[in-house]
């Protein structure tokens, strides 16, 4: 029997006779696992900045909203008539079980003013544990507390945007600025964030939700709130708590079956499951189209090999005359295919780790990120593709018939 | 035993409607030891009968037996185990693999044979010193004359040590000096290390070499005379 390590031998010598096609066969493959590597790593960073971005807005969340209440057919927005009240707040709290914190909310732009200095941003009227909820870190002063809220203390804790805007580099603690003609006293600043897409997470303040209701907001329905928000206990329960939640308010709000409901209830994880398999759908995507270019790299393989197998044609017929069998001609084509495509496979994964960073470099907030696990995907594809696309040739080549083989100039 | 026992040989080539016959009922017996010049026409099916002796090409009729085995009966990996082991070759086109050094090309039969490199390198560099080209074993092919091309196929048709040789018009791309040298080499096969030889050729100066000489003509052995020496 014919060892293997001769044949791979006499492979890399035929190989390294024809040293530039060697090398154009390899590109088709280097380019062809790159792209995949990089495609992946596009993919897996872009997954992962929105699992970040997930989080930093807080997870197992459920949001209730009043609901758009028709008036004379017409359907208002969301939010338009508000039905929740904080009393409605405080009795989900102590009925419902598996939530971990809750806090009511209203929103409203309204223009700040300190000194000189202007900016319009959104006032959000929270309890302290909103903070909690969403993920806002203080990053110096102190938070709301209930104190402020039995208080209805006129103090204002402010996103690290809206700090810079008006204050720059002044610590703006205890310093008082204007909230629609209001004062309020600043007791905090909270650690910035960043941005959730377009939505700068910092551009906002936080006031006490008593202080709002009773000086901020003009509104019609005085004791109401835009929303509350509740984060779960976990993520098996949501679904179960926002349920008991439902069913807690109809019976709340004295709402009977025929009756179209007053609020509205959402689940982040349907959204940031939505948002994941969005993401997830874009990476393979990505991935398949980088799929394809490694398909033709193989298909390139192929082509060589078989130019080969023909201009080749008298040294199959002398190796076989002075005994190559049909299995051992097959077997050196196949590895010097395999070769080809391993070979390529390496160097691409080099090039294409390299590509990745550099994506990552010239892009602006574009992420990657290179998993063991592609790397070793694509290597394993590209010995694959060898075999696949280096068989047929090969097989060819092993059925010629040696006289012939011989004969042909 | 005769090394070679071939029996009323017919090969029949078909071109489009026409059938001929290559070679016609050729009967041949050649002995251990023996160096057979085959002689004739172009055309007379000297090749062909060739190509039956190197199992290379099967007979549409009669019988081949190689050193007690009976070829028509082997399938495609026996055969070529028996072109492995049982006989070398010399083409007229010397038929190296071109790129190879002489060192490589000599060392195919035994890499089929499945010897071990380093006692594979140790006969290859031996042989090539037998034909006289120590020192030029990682010489390209084409970077040698033709005569010593000619002896890098001979080294690579003793490399296993078969008992037959097969030369196909071996001088037939020499000039006289170096046909001389080759032939002087086949002598050499025959006598010292006691292969049996089956050589063609068109010229009678070469044929002076061997002790028997077939003649073939329309694919049918015409004469066939033992030299006295
Ligand atoms: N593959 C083939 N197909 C058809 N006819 C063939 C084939 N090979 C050989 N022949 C014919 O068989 C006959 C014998 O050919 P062969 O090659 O054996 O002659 P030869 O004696 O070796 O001639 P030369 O001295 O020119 O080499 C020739 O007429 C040739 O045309
Ligand atoms: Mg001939």
């Amino acid at each position: 029997m014919i060892d293997t390590k001769s044949i791979l031998k006499m492979s890399l010598v035929s190989l390294k006779v024809n040293k530039m096609r060697s090398a154009l066969t390899s590109l088709g493959i280097i380019i062809g696992v790159s792209a995949v590597i990089i495609m992946l790593a596009v993919g897996s960073g872009a997954s992962k900045k929105v699992q970040q971005n997930m989080e930093s807005m807080g997870s197992n969340l459920l949001t209730i909203r009043s609901a758009s209440a028709k008036s004379g057919g017409v359907r208002q927005g969301i939010g338009s008539k508000p039905s929740l009240t904080i009393k409605d707040a405080e009795t989900i709290l102590k009925n419902v079980e598996g939530i971990e914190a809750l806090s009511p909310v209203s929103s409203e732009n309204k223009q700040l003013m300190y000194g000189n200095q202007n900016w319009s941003t959104t006032v959000y009227a929270v309890m302290p544990s909103y903070f909690y909820i969403k993920n806002y870190e203080i990053d110096y002063g102190r938070g709301i507390s209930m104190e402020d809220n039995r208080n209805y203390a006129k103090v204002a804790v402010l996103g690290s945007t809206v700090a810079t805007e008006l204050f720059g580099d002044l610590d703006p603690i205890g310093r008082v600025i204007r909230v629609g003609n209001i004062p309020f006293k600043i007791i905090g600043v909270t650690k910035t964030k960043g941005s959730a897409g377009p939505f700068d997470q910092d551009d906002l303040i936080f006031i006490p939700i008593t202080t709002a209701q009773r000086k901020v907001f003009g509104t019609a329905f005085p004791g109401t709130v835009n929303m509350i928000i509740a984060k779960g206990e976990n993520s098996e329960t949501l679904n179960q708590t926002e349920k008991d939640i439902d069913e807690f308010l109809t019976a709340r709000h004295h709402i009977s079956k025929n009756q179209e409901k007053d609020f509205e209830i959402r689940n982040s994880a349907e959204f940031q499951e939505k948002m994941q398999s969005t993401v997830q759908t874009f990476a393979i995507l990505l991935a398949s189209i980088a799929s394809v270019s490694l398909l033709v790299g193989g298909i390139g393989i192929m082509n060589i090999m078989l130019v080969s197998v023909t201009e080749r044609t008298k040294e199959i017929g002398i190796r076989m005359a002075i005994g190559a069998k049909a299995q051992d001609i097959r077997l050196q084509f196949l590895i010097e295919a395999v070769i080809l495509s391993l070979s390529g496979g390496l160097i691409g994964i080099l090039t294409g780790v390299i590509g990745a960073m550099l994506v990552e470099m010239l892009s602006s907030g574009l992420s990657v990120q290179i998993s063991m696990f592609s790397i070793i995907l694509s290597f394993a594809f590209s010995g694959i593709i060898g075999v696949a696309f280096g068989y047929y040739p090969a097989h060819k080549a092993s059925l010629l018939n040696p006289i012939d083989a011989l004969r042909y100039e | 035993m005769a090394l070679i026992e071939a029996k009323n040989i017919i090969k029949t080539y078909i071109t489009g409607d026409e059938h001929f016959n290559a070679l016609n009922g050729v009967s041949l017996s050649i002995e251990k030891g023996e160096f057979v010049a085959i002689m004739g026409a172009s055309g007379s099916g000297k090749s062909t009968f060739m190509n039956m002796l190197g199992c290379l090409d099967k007979p549409n009729s009669g019988t081949y037996v190689l050193d007690g085995i009976n070829v028509t009966d082997l399938n495609l990996n026996e055969l070529a185990d028996v072109r492995n082991l049982k006989m070398g070759f010399v083409f007229q086109g010397f038929n190296l693999i071109s790129r190879t050094t002489a060192l490589d090309n000599v060392q195919l039969p035994m890499i089929y044979k499945g010897i071990e490199e380093e006692e594979r390198v140790k006969r290859a560099y031996e042989v090539l010193e037998i034909v006289g080209l120590k020192g030029r074993e990682h010489h390209m092919p084409n970077q040698i004359s033709g005569g010593q091309q000619q002896r890098v196929a001979i080294a690579r048709a003793i490399a296993n040590d078969p008992p037959l040789i097969l030369a196909d018009e071996p001088t037939g791309n020499l000039d006289t000096k170096m046909s001389i040298e080759i032939m002087n080499f086949f002598v050499k096969m025959n006598e010292e290390m006691g292969k049996t030889i089956v050589l063609v050729t068109h010229e009678s100066d070469i044929a002076e070499y061997c002790k028997r000489v077939v003649h073939f003509k329309d694919g049918s052995i015409i004469s066939d005379e033992v030299k006295r020496k």
